[in-house]
């Protein structure tokens, strides 16, 4: 499968060739209209009401056209702006904003009842210019959606990540900034069917189930273990604050002073709730103390 | 095709752009109305998330007099109409958004409007 991504940045890539390539293209229409659909239904706006939601990265709104026929009210946003042309050809009826997703939105609090995301997010993981910061953009676009999505409300994301790393790197960054939610798995056997949803929630929500028998572990772990990193975030907060006041009084006890591994392993746990890359994995060597050459 | 409904969510997104950052004032606009399908429902159900005063006066700048000052408390289905019409049949098809705060100029071309920030703008 070829990565659109590693090719050049979407402003470039999705020029008026592609656009146009893109959009009369049946197959890709297809296929968006059916993740546009099951993203939709993940997103689970109340029935027969019109809503106000927001496509990131509509592109030529293929999937803003299923947001038309739904009777939604929308706003789409989308870097290249040939993919915008095509979509004011094809006369979509939402606005449309030529907008960079990583330097995060100007909406009001509580303005969209949800979002929907298309096979956008994984290239937010690109940095395409020396000042990009892949996880600097990741969290400046979350907590911006965050603060811009209603409460109770969902965000759903089709992405395809290259490695687990990327999807990591994502669901921690969308925690962060203080979503719910994790990822569905669509037909997670098969590999050409195998979508992944990122369903992200605003508030206290259900997790939805994916298709195709049951979730996979991998998400239910996933969530858990959110669950539980964000709760040691939290300690480790508290930690920090309830040791800083200790060492003000300048004592320090033997309770203190505590075994190398268990300090290192602690560092590396820290790190690694906080999203930082190249953390190295934990082995039989980890704080291994080294031979004396002389 | 920044319709007034979307105009009245949008504030300056400039770095360090807190104050005065909303509503972005319209300037040399080009407005094209085009008939929308009513959907008064949905109107009805917006209105909480609108700041009306913004509202007011982005559509008195644009030459829409039709809204009264005050937030009506009873809606009249003349009212609801013409809220409608002015949320979302209203279009500015060319023009300039500007920030009041910060006096970053966002241009609208086509329809579109260009919200991409210079680097030194982007928040962290």
């Amino acid at each position: 499968m070829s990565r659109p991504e590693e090719i050049s940045p979407p402003e470039i890539f999705y020029g008026d060739v592609e656009a146009t390539k893109y959009t009369s293209n049946t197959r890709v229409k297809s296929i968006q209209a059916q993740m546009t659909r099951r993203a939709l239904e993940l997103l689970a706006l109340p029935d027969d009401e019109t809503a106000f939601v927001l496509d990131i990265g509509c592109g030529s709104g293929l999937s803003g056209e299923l947001l038309d026929e739904e009777g939604h009210v929308w706003v789409g946003v989308d870097i290249a702006p040939s993919m915008l042309e095509v979509a004011l050809e094809r006369e979509v009826e939402g606005d449309l904003f030529l907008h960079d997703i990583g330097q995060g939105f100007g909406f009001r609090p509580g303005t969209f009842d949800g979002a929907i995301s298309i096979s956008v997010i994984q290239w937010l993981l690109n940095a395409d210019s020396s000042t990009h910061s892949p996880p600097q953009r990741l969290n400046k676009f979350f907590t911006t959606l965050h603060s811009s999505l209603k409460n109770p409300s969902r965000a759903i994301f089709q992405f395809y990540p290259s490695s687990d790393d990327q999807v990591s790197m994502i669901v921690t960054a969308a925690q962060k900034a203080g979503f719910g939610g994790g990822l569905v798995i669509d037909y997670p056997n098969s590999k050409k069917a195998r979508k992944m949803y990122l369903c992200l929630m605003v508030g206290q929500q259900e997790i939805p189930k994916a298709l195709d028998g049951t979730e996979m572990d991998i998400d239910e772990n996933n969530k858990l273990g959110m669950e539980k990193r964000r709760e040691e975030i939290r300690n480790e907060r508290k930690r920090r604050k309830d040791s800083s006041s200790s060492n003000k009084k300048g004592k320090r006890s033997n309770k203190d002073v505590v075994d190398p591994k268990e300090w290192i392993m602690k560092k590396k746990e820290l790190y690694r709730s906080r999203g930082k890359e190249g953390v190295p994995r934990d082995s039989k060597y980890t704080a291994r103390k080294r031979k004396t050459y002389f | 095709m920044v319709r007034l409904i979307t105009h009245n969510m949008l504030a300056c997104h400039v770095k360090n752009c807190t104050k005065d950052n909303f509503p972005l004032a319209f300037s040399e606009v080009e407005l094209v109305i085009r008939p929308a399908p009513e959907n008064l429902d949905f109107i009805q159900r917006f209105l909480p998330k609108l700041d009306w005063s913004a509202l007011v006066d982005t559509a008195r700048s644009l030459g829409d007099e039709t809204l009264p000052e005050q937030m009506p408390e009873q809606w009249s289905e003349d009212q609801l109409k013409a809220l409608h019409h002015v949320l979302m049949e209203m279009h500015v098809e060319e023009g300039n958004m500007t920030c009041r705060g910060c006096g970053h100029v966002y241009p609208i071309s086509n329809g579109i409007p260009n919200m991409l920030l210079a680097e030194h703008e982007v928040g962290r």
